[in-house]
């Protein structure tokens, strides 16, 4: 069963006087009790993708689904919707109001929706997150924190509004590694206890394989390649997903993209990842006889379905 | 809960006043406050006001400093030193409600200009800069004029015109504030306008209001001064009010000194005062300042 | 003869509360040519530990034993000599590149900065120095006139690494050189110091929480817990056979793509950094350690060999009973 769905979405802002297409048609679903990783490079569109999913951002064409009904923009049937959906971002120090205690971080949710039994909602909250016993946290201010108590907190702020999914943007990019684990395991407890549903926004790879059931592989505001996490990381078929997975540490073959991201107020024609192709530059597309069509030929936004799907003239011939 | 958030704000209370202590200007510009305040709540207990009526004057005119009249006396006979006293209440409480007034206005429009982005801030600001260029003293002088003497319209003239430039710097911090994560955050928890700007920007931006407010009611008591001076003054005996006296009366070119400099030096020390007070809360309040714990 | 040599180096911060430890004793060396990587989380002391090389700690911190940099002390020089020694000798590539450029200069004259204060190029040479070191780095000539503000994440930790090679050190420190980029662009920038530091034989010391990443650039791993080296030896060795308990939890935090074990199963390590002022007694690590027995909290742990020639060693008991005779 969906629970939140973007359909053809689509959102643009202005640039320098251009027109960014940031996300520039994304099909994407996260099921009842599933863990999505969305994965990319800066500048992809994957944090505008999660805030619209969010509708902190409208989209300018398409629309975010949630239970199967569109998602409304008035600020009443925004405010029921964040009961639904929370957020947790990078940096925990950050989303943490340096002169609120821990207590007030927790209850600001309950507070703002007037939920009665503020005072069990944060206890349970906090011990859900794995601050326990929460007593010993509730006047502590952020900086009396660890990073990944500081983590915790946000979380356990998200979680006392009894959310169903979980938006995360880059949860643990900022966390120390021996932390990285211990919050990664909160989410997956999460939904075995709870049922809750997450989507990580991610640049890590990594962390797909530690916690995702399904992987979407943006590029340049479109999702390239998109499944299974054991199929996409284990056999990628997109040579984007491939250049990913090969300049991981461990890898035998790095195959390093030069240049930056390009960014999204030109987007290349043809398949938008043509200028960047290690199989088009290597000269495997020519053999395929797929070379115009990389260069000249867009391709088709990829559905929503839990099957892997690529984006790719190469992977389709 | 509201146990433990009393204690802390005790807690945070002796943390500041600790730190406050440290900084000498400051002490030293608190010390002349409280005197000045001291003597001006217990100036009706200790003198006589019938002092400052002219038919009822009892000094030579324009006699020096003695025993009887440790400042002097002025054209009518009446002792300086009665009337700088009775003239500081004007002029203080002129200065804190007029400074009042302008953070009250300034806070606000500058919250709000910061929090919305669209055109209700582009609107807010250019009124804010309308004020701002707008020539303080003339637009005093003519609200006053229209309003009729009197205290109050001291008090609304000096903080109609004074509130600009409070505007532009707290929604400089609003927009710095605006911009941190936890803002968001609490968006997503299904915050509003409201809840925004009071729970998060409000109590950050505070400590800059409280500062700056205290410089204000320096500047404050220095424009009631000159309006008083330039003859648009409330008509109570206040500093600027004598200075004007003084000067109508040629006391510096008939050697009475103590008639320009009683009210003069107290207007110089009570607005070096509040002006030390200010910059010692900016530097113990401004986290930039002093380096935010993290 | 070793490039850099530590003696029995300390650091600790004085605070209102007290001296705070944030180094307790750490001996290392590293031979010309070779890598050394150093990883641990925040508060273990190794971004600490890089800085007092140079002595670039503020003044609150108290620096002890001794650093001897191609057998001279660092702590000893004056401060003339300290400065020719930062950048020509030793020079350091910090994280966070866009704080670490100035936004209103041009990005020549910052590269050219160390040259021409140290007298080692007129400005023309430095010119034409600079033009070689930003080809060097992989980016165009032309952005020698640029700002940095001009410029994305991964072409300023470009130019960060241009400034450090610019008066041709001897040995680069490196804090985090690829945290904040993404992976392409840390791939980008790996590769291009890999081949730098084998091309100029410059020896390297990297720090970083990533243990992978470490363990794909150094020869040499050594692993800090609250200050103290806890694990020492050749990279490969400690990274796929860690001997600490706490290595492990560190090389086990960023798993293999790939690897059945750590599908859907991360791997954390309970407990928080201790508090430097209150450390733990005995082993520092053992309210945290998975596998501490009864004696770590009053045992003494020092560096015992791991390995039968010595060459990697760790501070925990259990490698004691098991390699000693």
């Amino acid at each position: 069963m969906t629970l939140l769905e973007a359909r053809d979405l689509h959102v643009g802002f202005a640039s320098h006087g251009r027109r960014a297409r940031a996300v520039d048609g994304v099909n994407l679903a996260v099921g009842e009790g599933e863990i999505v990783a969305l994965v990319g490079e800066s500048g992809c569109g994957k944090t505008t993708l999660a805030r619209t999913l969010l509708g902190l951002e409208r989209p300018t064409s398409g629309s975010v689904l949630y239970g199967g009904a569109p998602l409304a923009y008035s600020s009443r049937a925004l405010k029921a919707y964040r009961r639904e959906v929370q957020l947790v971002l990078q940096d925990p120090m950050g989303s943490l109001n340096p002169r609120h205690t821990v207590y007030e971080a927790v209850a600001e949710g309950p507070r703002i929706h007037r939920l009665t039994g503020e005072r069990e909602l944060v206890a349970e909250a906090l011990s859900r997150a794995g601050l326990r016993p929460p007593e010993r946290f509730l006047d502590s201010f952020p900086h009396q924190l660890s990073g990944g108590q500081r983590q915790r907190v946000v979380i356990a702020g998200a979680l006392a509004l009894n959310p169903r999914l979980l938006i995360a943007d880059e949860p643990v990019a900022s966390l120390d590694a021996s932390v990285r684990g211990e919050i990664l395991a909160l989410l997956l407890r999460l939904r075995a206890d709870l049922g809750l549903s997450a989507l990580v926004v991610t640049h890590d790879l990594g962390l797909a394989w530690n916690i995702a059931d399904r992987v979407a592989v943006m590029y340049l505001g479109r999702i390239v390649e998109t499944g299974p996490v054991e199929q996409v990381l284990t056999a990628p078929s997109h040579p984007y997903t491939q250049a990913l997975l090969s300049v991981l540490p461990e890898s035998p073959a790095p195959v390093i993209l030069a240049g930056e991201p390009p960014d999204a107020t030109r987007v290349p024609g043809g398949c938008r990842f043509h200028p960047r192709c290690q199989v088009l530059a290597g000269g495997a597309a020519a053999e395929a006889g797929v070379d115009s069509a990389c260069r000249s030929q867009a391709l088709t936004v990829l559905p929503a379905s839990p099957e892997a799907h690529t984006a790719c003239h190469y992977a389709a011939r | 809960m509201s146990a433990t958030a009393g204690a802390r704000r005790r807690t945070a209370l002796a943390r500041f006043w600790r730190e406050y202590r440290r900084n000498r200007a400051g002490v030293t510009g608190g010390v002349i406050l409280v005197v000045a305040v001291l003597l001006a709540v217990l100036t009706p207990l200790i003198t006589d006001p019938a002092g400052l009526d002219v038919t009822r004057a009892t000094g030579a005119k324009m006699a020096g400093p003695s025993l009887e009249f440790p400042l002097g006396t002025d054209e009518s006979g009446r002792s300086v030193l009665l009337m700088v006293l009775w003239g500081s209440r004007v002029s203080l409480l002129i200065g804190f409600m007029s400074a009042l007034l302008s953070m009250v206005i300034g806070t606000m429009t500058g919250i709000a200009a910061g929090h919305f982005r669209g055109w209700f801030g582009a609107v807010l600001m250019r009124i804010t800069d309308w004020f701002l260029v707008l020539p303080q003293l003339v637009l005093a002088l003519v609200l006053g004029a229209i309003l009729g003497g009197g205290v109050s319209t001291i008090i609304l003239a000096i903080g109609v015109t004074s509130w600009a430039t409070t505007a532009r710097l707290i929604r400089a911090q609003t927009l710095a504030v605006e911009a941190r994560p936890y803002i968001e955050r609490s968006k997503a928890l299904g915050a509003g306008h409201w809840h925004i700007m009071t729970r998060h920007v409000l109590p950050n931006v505070a400590p800059l209001v409280l500062a700056n407010t205290t410089l204000s009611v320096a500047s404050a008591i220095v424009a009631e001064s000159t309006l008083a001076f330039l003859g648009a003054g409330s008509g109570e005996v206040s500093w600027g009010g004598l200075l004007r006296g003084s000067y109508d009366w040629g006391a510096a070119t008939s050697g009475a000194w103590w008639y320009i400099l009683a009210p003069g030096l107290c207007i110089v020390a009570v607005v070096m005062a509040f002006t030390l007070c200010g910059r010692a809360l900016e530097a113990v309040l401004n986290p930039r300042l002093r380096g935010v714990p993290r | 003869m070793s490039l850099l040599e530590l003696r029995d180096v300390a650091v600790s911060y004085r605070i209102p509360a007290g001296e705070v430890p944030a180094v307790r004793g750490v001996s290392l060396s590293l031979a010309p040519g070779e890598a050394l990587g150093l990883a641990g989380e925040s508060g273990s002391g190794k971004s600490t530990l890089a800085m007092a090389l140079l002595r670039l700690l503020p003044r609150d911190a108290e620096v002890t034993g001794e650093i001897l940099l191609d057998g001279e002390d660092v702590l000893a020089m004056k401060w003339g000599r300290l400065r020719a020694v930062r950048w020509a000798s030793a020079s350091m590539v910090f994280q966070g590149a866009q704080h670490a450029l100035n936004p209103v200069r041009r990005i020549e004259d910052q590269i050219a900065e160390p040259m021409l204060v140290h007298g080692l190029a007129t400005p023309a040479e430095a010119k034409r120095r600079v033009a070689e070191l930003l080809e060097q780095v992989g980016l165009p000539a032309w952005r020698a006139r640029g700002y940095s503000h001009e410029l994305s994440g991964g072409q300023r930790q470009r130019v960060m690494i241009a400034m450090a090679l610019a008066c041709s050190p001897r040995l680069i420190i490196a804090d985090e050189p690829t945290t904040a980029l993404d992976v392409m662009i840390q791939a980008q920038v790996l590769q291009l110091m890999r081949s730098l530091i084998a091309e100029h034989e410059v020896s390297l010391i990297m720090i970083s929480h990533d243990l992978s990443v470490l363990a794909s650039m150094c020869d040499r791993l050594a692993i800090m817990y609250a200050g103290r080296i806890v694990e020492s030896g050749p990279a490969h060795e400690v990274f796929a056979g860690a001997s600490h308990p706490y290595s492990r939890a560190l090389a086990a935090a960023f798993p293999t793509v790939g690897d059945p074990a750590s599908r859907l199963a991360p791997q954390g390590l309970g407990g928080d950094p201790p508090d430097p002022l209150h450390l733990p007694t005995g082993c520092s690590f053992h309210p945290r350690c998975p596998v501490a027995g009864p004696d770590c909290a009053s045992a003494e742990v020092e560096l015992w060999p791991a390995n039968p020639s010595g060459s990697h060693t760790a501070a925990c008991v259990n490698v004691r009973s098991e390699v000693a005779p």
